[in-house]
C-alpha cells in the first residue's frame, strides 16, 4: 500500500545540504529540522520536568521529611516550574509544531527568516544549559519557586543570576520566533492563500506572535532589573529602601498572564484542526474561532492582576482586573461550544488524536471554569496560593496544552516521521493519562479547598489521604507517559511507512509526501478552497495525496 | 540582477533639504522644552514636557522612520502598539492612584 | 523543481525585512515601556522628592545630548537618502557622523556618571545613603535607564559599524540598502527612548 509519490521524491531527511551528519542538524536553516531539533530538546527537558515532579510527590507520600528536606523541596519545585513553563509549555507548540507545519500549511518554501530561526534554536539551547548548570554553582539551586517575587529573590543566597540569564536568553529565542512567524504569515502566502483561507493553527500561531512580541520584553525587563539589584542593590523593589515590591509584582505578571496565552492559544489551533478532520465537517464558525484568537491575545494582556489579589494592590485596581478577567474567559467558551457544534452531525473517526482532544475539552474545560472561581476577589482571598491554584493551572496547561501536545506529535506524526504509530497502544495510553491526571490533579482541588497551601513540603494529618491518592495517581499519569512514548519511539523504528494524506485532510501538509520533501513541495501549491472545505475534497486534492 | 526582488517604493522618499527642516524644528522643539522647564506651571510641566517629546517623536516616527510614507500596515502595528502599552500605563495606574 | 540546490532560492523580500526590524523594535519599546511603567508608579509616589533629587542633574549636558541624539538621527537619514540617490561617499560620511555623534553621546554621559560617583551619588554609596527614600529611588530609576539606554547606544555604535563596512564593501548599495535602513530604524529607536527620558530626568525643576 505504499504511496508511489512518497518513494519517489526524496525526503527532507534525505537532503544533503553543506554540512553532514549531526552538523547538517544542528547547523540547518531548514524549518522541518529545526521544527524536530526543538521537539527533541523539549521532550527531553520535559522528561526532567516530569521526574522532579515525581520525586516531588514523592515527598508528599507523608508529612515532614520523606526523601528530602524543605531546601530541597523549594528548589525542587522552583525548577520542576522553570523546566516545564519556560522550556516546555512555552516554546511548546509553536516551536515544535509551528516551526515544522506553518510554512507548509501556508504553501511557503520555509519561513521569513530562516537562520534567524536557527539562531531561535541556538538560544533556547542555550538557555537550557545555563538553567542546568546554575543548579551546581555557588549558592545551590534556585529556590525562589519560578516566579521569583521580590524580596526574597534578591536576597536568597543560592544561585539566582544565572538561571534568570538563562530565562532571558530563553525568551529571546520566543520573541525572534513570534518576528519570525508575523512576517512569515505576512509576506509567504502562497497564491490563493488568503488570511480567511488560512488553517486556523496559522491563525492562532499568529496571534501567538504578537504575544510574544508584546509581552516578552517586560518579562526581560523584569529579569534584568533583579539582576541589578542583586548586583547593585540599587534599591527599585527593596521596601528599606523606598521600592516597591507590588510593582515587581505588575511587571512579572504584565508578562506572565499572557504567557499562558502563549501556552494555550497554539493548542487551540491544534484542536481547530484535529476536530475538523476527524468529524470530517467544516469548522463551526470560522471567523469567529480566528477573531477569537486575536481576542484572547488582546484581552489576555490586560487582565494580569488577577495573579495579585491579596498583594496589597488598591481596592479599585482589583475589581477592573476582576471584570476584565471574566470577559477574557468568552472568547475561550466560543471557542469550546464551536469545537463541540462542529461534531454535532459529523462523520466521527476516532483515533489518538482525537481522543486526546475530547479528554482536552473535558480537563480545559473545568481548568477555565475554576479559573472564574480564581478570578471572582471574593472567592480568590481564600484559595490563594492553595493546592486550588496549582490544581487549575494544571488542568489548563497539562490537561490543556500538555495533552494537545500529545495529540500534535499523533496527529502530524505521519507527516514528519513517514511512520505509523499502533493505535490501539496509543488509544490506551490516553486512557491511563486521563484516569491518572485526574487522580492526581482533581484531588488537588479539594485539597486546596480544605486549605493545603502550595510549596508547602509538610502538611497537617487531615490532608494526609488525600496526598497519598495523588501520588498514586501521578504514577498512574507517569506509566501513562512512559506507554505513550514508547509506542512512539517503536513506530520510529518499526511503525509501518504512512501515506501523504493518512487522515484525509484539506490542509496543504496532507497534499505532500510524508516526510515531505526539502522544499516542502515539489510543485507550486495554488489554493482554491478553504482548508476544511471537504464537499471540495475530490477537487482540491490531487490523486496522488488522496 | 535578480529576479522577484521586493523593493519598497522609494519615490516619497523626502530628500536632503525636508530633512534638515525636520531637524531644524527638532532642535527648536528641544529649545522650548528647556525654556518651558524654568517657568512655574506647577502641575502642568509634566504635561507640557511630555507633549513636546510626543510632538517631536512623532516627526521622528513619521518622518526619519519613515512611516508615513511605507505601507499603511506599519501604522497600524505602531498604533497596536502604543494603544496596548497606553493600557498598560493605565491599568497600572489604577493600583498605584488608589491604594 | 530542482531538488538538488543548495538553498532554498530566497528571493529576497525588502519589504519582509523593513517588517521583521519594525516588530523587533516593537518589543526595545515595551522593553523600556516597562521601566516608564515603574517611573510613572514612583514619580506619582514620590512627587517631591523626584523635584528636588532632579535639580543634581546637569541640564545642559543633557541638553547638548538630547541635541547630539537629534543631530545623529539626522544625519542616519540623509545617509540613507544618499545611498537611495547612489552617493556613496556622502552616504559613508553621514553614517561615520552618526558614529562620532554617537560616541559624543556617551562621553558626555561618561563624564554625567563620573561626575555623579565621585559625589557619592550612586547605589551605595555614601551620599546616597543621607538622601530620602524617594531621591534614592529617583537615582535608582536615573541610572538604570539612562545605564540601559546607554547600552542601547553602545550596541548601535557596533551595528552602524557593521554597516559602515556593508557600504565601504558595496554590500549596500543604491539597487540594496535596506540592511542600512533597518540599522536606521534601530538608530532612531535609540533616539526616541531618550527623546522621553530626557524631560522626564531633567525637565522635572
Amino acid at each position: 500500500m505504499s504511496n508511489s509519490v512518497s518513494t519517489t521524491i526524496k525526503s527532507f531527511y534525505e537532503y544533503e545540504g553543506k554540512h553532514k551528519g549531526i552538523l547538517g542538524w544542528i547547523l540547518s536553516t531548514d524549518h522541518k529540522r529545526i521544527g524536530l531539533l526543538y521537539l527533541w530538546s523539549m521532550v527531553g527537558f520535559f522528561l526532567v520536568g516530569v521526574f522532579l515532579g515525581f520525586l516531588m510527590r514523592l515527598e508528599m507520600l507523608s508529612m515532614g521529611p520523606t526523601i528530602m528536606g524543605p531546601q530541597m523541596y523549594n528548589a525542587a519545585f522552583t525548577l520542576h516550574g522553570i523546566i516545564m513553563i519556560f522550556l516546555f509549555i512555552v516554546p511548546g507548540i509553536p516551536a515544535a509544531f509551528g516551526n515544522f507545519l506553518l510554512p507548509i500549511m501556508i504553501g511557503a518554501e520555509d519561513v521569513q527568516f530562516p537562520r534567524l530561526n536557527l539562531l531561535s534554536w541556538w538560544l533556547y539551547v542555550t538557555g537550557g544549559l545555563f538553567a542546568i548548570v546554575s543548579l551546581f554553582l555557588s549558592g545551590g539551586p534556585i529556590d525562589t519557586g519560578w516566579t521569583f517575587y521580590v524580596p526574597y529573590s534578591i536576597r536568597t543566597s543560592t544561585q539566582v543570576i544565572l538561571p534568570l540569564i538563562a530565562a532571558f536568553i530563553l525568551g529571546f529565542s520566543s520573541i525572534l520566533t513570534g518576528i519570525n512567524f508575523i512576517t512569515t504569515v505576512h509576506r509567504m502566502r502562497a497564491k490563493g492563500m488568503t488570511f480567511f483561507k488560512l488553517p486556523l493553527f496559522v491563525w492562532a500561531l499568529y496571534a501567538t506572535g504578537w504575544i510574544q512580541i508584546i509581552g516578552t520584553p517586560v518579562i526581560g525587563i523584569t529579569i534584568l532589573l533583579v539582576i541589578v539589584e542583586r548586583v547593585f542593590s540599587v534599591g527599585l523593589f527593596d521596601p528599606a529602601l523606598g521600592g516597591d515590591p507590588i510593582l515587581f509584582q505588575h511587571l512579572f505578571w504584565i508578562y506572565s498572564h499572557p504567557a499562558v496565552y502563549i501556552m494555550i492559544l497554539p493548542a487551540m489551533g491544534v484542536v481547530s484542526e484535529i476536530i475538523p478532520t476527524f468529524a470530517r465537517k467544516h469548522i463551526f464558525g470560522y471567523k469567529a474561532i480566528a477573531f477569537s484568537s486575536l481576542a484572547i491575545a488582546f484581552i489576555g494582556t490586560l487582565v494580569w492582576g488577577h495573579h495579585m489579589f491579596t498583594s496589597g494592590m488598591s481596592d479599585t485596581a482589583r475589581w477592573v482586573y476582576s471584570f476584565l478577567t471574566y470577559i477574557v474567559a468568552l472568547p475561550s467558551a466560543i471557542k469550546v461550544f464551536n469545537w463541540v457544534a462542529t461534531m454535532y452531525k459529523g462523520s466521527i473517526r476516532m483515533s489518538a488524536p482525537f481522543a486526546f482532544v475530547m479528554a482536552f475539552i473535558v480537563l480545559f474545560s473545568i481548568g477555565g471554569l475554576t479559573g472564574l472561581i480564581l478570578g471572582s476577589v471574593a472567592t480568590n482571598v481564600h484559595v490563594h496560593d492553595t493546592y486550588f491554584v496549582v490544581a487549575h493551572f494544571h488542568f489548563v496547561m497539562f490537561g490543556g496544552t500538555g495533552f494537545i501536545f500529545f495529540a500534535a506529535l499523533h496527529y502530524w506524526f505521519p507527516k514528519m516521521f513517514g511512520k505509523m504509530y499502533n493505535e490501539k497502544i496509543a488509544m490506551t495510553a490516553v486512557g491511563i493519562l486521563t484516569v491518572g491526571f485526574l487522580m492526581l490533579y482533581f484531588t488537588m482541588f479539594i485539597l486546596g479547598y480544605e486549605g493545603m497551601p502550595r510549596r508547602y513540603y509538610d502538611y497537617l494529618p487531615q490532608f494526609q489521604f488525600l496526598h497519598i491518592f495523588a501520588t498514586v495517581g501521578s504514577w498512574v499519569l507517569i506509566s501513562g507517559l512512559l506507554l505513550m512514548f514508547w509506542n512512539l519511539l517503536y513506530a520510529l523504528k518499526k511503525g509501518s511507512p504512512a501515506k501523504a494524506n493518512p487522515w484525509n485532510g484539506m490542509t496543504l501538509e496532507w497534499m505532500t509526501s510524508s516526510p515531505p520533501p526539502f522544499e516542502n513541495f515539489n510543485y507550486h501549491p495554488e489554493i482554491k478552497f478553504g482548508p476544511y472545505e471537504y464537499e471540495h475534497y475530490d477537487e482540491a486534492v490531487k490523486d496522488e495525496y488522496k | 540582477m535578480e529576479e522577484n526582488v521586493v523593493h519598497q517604493e522609494h519615490k516619497n522618499t523626502p530628500g536632503y533639504g525636508y530633512n534638515i527642516l525636520i531637524w531644524l524644528t527638532l532642535i527648536s522643539l528641544t529649545c522650548v522644552s528647556v525654556a518651558v522647564a524654568g517657568l512655574d506651571l506647577g502641575a502642568y510641566i509634566l504635561l507640557t514636557a511630555l507633549v513636546i517629546a510626543t510632538i517631536k517623536s512623532t516627526l521622528v516616527i513619521n518622518i526619519f522612520m519613515h512611516i508615513k510614507f511605507d505601507d499603511p500596515i506599519f501604522k497600524l502595528f505602531f498604533s497596536l502598539i502604543i494603544f496596548t502599552l497606553f493600557v498598560l500605563f493605565v491599568l497600572t495606574a489604577f493600583d498605584i492612584l488608589y491604594r | 523543481m530542482n531538488t538538488n540546490s543548495h538553498n532554498i532560492a530566497h528571493h529576497r523580500d525588502d519589504f519582509g525585512s523593513k517588517m521583521g526590524m519594525w516588530l523587533f523594535l516593537f518589543t526595545e519599546l515595551i522593553l523600556f515601556g516597562g521601566l516608564f511603567i515603574m517611573y510613572m508608579v514612583y514619580r506619582v509616589e514620590y512627587s517631591e522628592q523626584f523635584h528636588l533629587a532632579a535639580k543634581e542633574l546637569n541640564l545642559a549636558l543633557g541638553t547638548i545630548n538630547t541635541l547630539i541624539l537629534l543631530t545623529s538621527s539626522l544625519t542616519m537619514v540623509l545617509s540613507i537618502v544618499a545611498i537611495g540617490r547612489g552617493s556613496k561617499k556622502i552616504s559613508i560620511l553621514y553614517l561615520i557622523a552618526t558614529i562620532l555623534l554617537a560616541l559624543g553621546f556617551m562621553v558626555i554621559k561618561g563624564f554625567e556618571w563620573g561626575a555623579k560617583f565621585s559625589h557619592g551619588i550612586y547605589p551605595g554609596g555614601a551620599e546616597l545613603a543621607n538622601l530620602s527614600n524617594g531621591e534614592v529611588i529617583f537615582f535608582g530609576m536615573y541610572f538604570v535607564m539612562t545605564g540601559l539606554h546607554a547600552l542601547h547606544v553602545l550596541i548601535g555604535v557596533v551595528i552602524l559599524s557593521f554597516m559602515l563596512v556593508f557600504l565601504l564593501r558595496d554590500k549596500i548599495n543604491k539597487d540594496n540598502y535596506i540592511k542600512l535602513e533597518a540599522g536606521g530604524l534601530y538608530w532612531h529607536l535609540v533616539d526616541l527612548i531618550w527623546i522621553y527620558l530626557f524631560p522626564l530626568f531633567y525637565l522635572l525643576h
